[in-house]
């Protein structure tokens, strides 16, 4: 068997990993569905106000995708754990953070890549401008990743033990601040006419910082887990 | 003068030293105690602005600083233990934790009386306050996960990476809510204008000295407890006078 | 200055002595629960040497 190279080991896990996931199509519904009820309840408990709703937009489908991303997290590792796949993964002689970073952005791509596209018809739901959608979808594509990727950590961390949905939200979600912080601000900031670049930019380095770090953290994470 | 450090660093040599080191800190932590609440409450005038009010910050600053300096402290211990897999390093992080909480929850207790009466408002998204918020998480996190996992080993490595994580994290989220609370231009609460009297400043250095003795002492309490608890097969724990009476 | 002025701290006396209060009720709690731990856990290893020597 000739080696892999990099590229290839990384499409080949992406691609096994989609399959599965595609398998399963309820459990990336779940999340999708689970995204956009909490979107619709919002203006259900705080009422329908179109200004007040319009102003609100942003975090509320910032908060609802930060919560919709801790439902999948569970389901990253756990069952290549359960049946063994996990440590044939830590045998092989290509890096575990690579194979890690492949299956980061394949459950980004079910788990937050919808949450990408369905965005923009909530933002309707909240009378958001056109403007206001474009920079909705980029700030929420270049921030699911970051969510998914913190994710990681925290599920390789918590991997195999009781209570783990929980207890995973709680590491996850304080580590997930800033991401929520400039993601909604850009959003506000189309709304209140000041620059967008900012907060995109830092978004962006926020995506580089995590893209370098994680995969790594999160091969780390593996290895205590399952020693 | 060559003092080998290792021999501090087996368990049943440091229970035995904590042992010895915690009335010290104890005691020299209450004495303080009473000076610095002697200072603030008796010595330090009444400020122009703040009436008596001000007096809240003896606790306040003390308890705001200690809690995050022990965060990085138990970081760095966790750090230690994970890189040098020191057993003994890994323990002090995990008996840090729970003071650390603590000191962080008396901080948002203290600070929301104190804004009640200066601010007008129990609770107010500054940056400080927010980050504050955000640690007293970070602690809960380490902790919970600690508890969540029954081989020591792992706990003490999975939370250790937890740790490291969360101390990177601190200033980041820090600067984005700092940067967040100024875009909304909210809460604007400083602190500068009038200089602080030096008896004011003796209370809080006394009280910060103080309750860092006792961060200290309570920690070693609770590390010895900790060492009992995992080295509980070995034999020197057998021999000793507490188990033999 | 007598007593009553001092402990109503010119109407702050909620604020200051909720601080302080809180803060000893703190210190005492966290001192009894690491006692409470000591306990149990000396306990137990009593336990455990009493059945070693039962079994000896």
């Amino acid at each position: 068997m000739n080696k892999l190279s990099l590229i290839g080991l990384l499409s080949l896990v992406i691609r096994r990993d989609f399959v599965l996931a595609m398998r399963r199509r309820a459990d990336v519904l779940t999340t999708l569905i689970f995204f956009v009820i909490v979107v619709s309840l919002f203006p259900l408990g705080v009422g329908p106000e179109t200004d007040m709703l319009r102003k609100m937009a942003p975090g509320v489908v910032w908060v609802a995708a930060l919560l919709a991303s801790m439902l999948s997290l569970g389901r990253m590792f756990s069952a290549d754990y359960l049946d063994g796949t996990l440590e044939q993964m830590m045998l092989v002689p290509q890096s575990l953070s690579v194979l890690v970073l492949a299956k980061i952005l394949a459950h980004w791509m079910v788990s937050g890549l919808p949450l990408v596209i369905m965005a923009p018809v909530l933002g309707l739901q909240f009378d958001m401008s056109a403007q206001a959608l474009w920079v909705l979808i980029a700030a929420l594509f270049l921030g699911t990743p970051i969510l998914s990727m913190i994710g990681a950590v925290g599920a390789a961390l918590t991997l195999g033990l009781r209570g783990g949905g929980a207890l995973v939200s709680l590491l996850v979600l304080p580590l997930c601040i800033p991401v929520l912080i400039f993601g909604a601000g850009a959003v506000e900031a189309v709304v209140s006419g000041t620059s967008v670049g900012s907060h995109l930019s830092l978004l962006g380095a926020l995506l580089v910082m995590a893209l370098v770090f994680t995969p790594w953290l999160t091969a780390l994470a593996l290895r205590i887990s399952v020693e | 003068m060559a003092i080998n450090w290792f021999k501090y660093s087996s368990p049943s040599t440091f229970y035995r030293v904590a042992g010895k080191m915690v009335p010290w800190f104890a005691g020299s932590a209450a004495v303080l105690f009473v000076v610095g609440l002697y200072i603030g409450f008796f010595v330090a005038p009444t400020d122009i602005q703040q009436s008596e009010a001000y007096r809240i910050m003896f606790i306040h600053v003390p308890a705001s600083i200690l809690s995050m300096f022990i965060y990085l402290v138990m970081a760095s211990y966790a750090a230690l233990g994970l890189i040098f897999n020191t057993r003994l390093s890994s323990m002090m992080a995990s008996a840090l934790a729970p003071t650390g909480a603590l000191l962080a929850f008396l901080s948002l207790w203290t600070g929301a009386l104190w804004g009640k009466p200066m601010w007008g408002a129990w609770w107010v998204w500054d940056a400080r306050l927010t980050s504050e918020l955000i640690l007293l998480f970070l602690y809960l996190g380490f902790i919970a996960l600690h508890a969540s996992i029954d081989d020591p080993r792992r706990a003490d490595r999975a939370s250790a990476l937890l740790a490291i994580i969360g101390s990177v994290n601190v200033p980041i989220i820090y600067f984005s809510v700092q940067w967040w609370n100024t875009l909304h231009q909210g809460a604007t609460v400083k602190f500068t204008g009038t200089s602080m009297h030096v008896t004011m400043q003796q209370g809080m250095y006394t009280m910060m000295l103080a309750v860092w003795l006792y961060a200290i002492a309570v920690s070693l309490l609770r590390v010895r407890c900790i060492i009992l608890e995992r080295e509980c097969k070995a034999q020197w724990i057998s021999e000793l006078v507490e188990i033999r009476r | 200055m007598n007593w009553g002025e001092f402990l109503a701290m010119n109407g702050y006396a909620w604020y200051i002595w909720g601080s302080y209060g809180m803060a000893l009720l703190i210190f005492i709690i966290e001192i009894l629960m690491v006692r409470h731990r000591r306990r149990l856990i000396l306990q137990q290893l009593h336990l455990m040497r009493n059945a070693e020597d039962a079994v000896t």
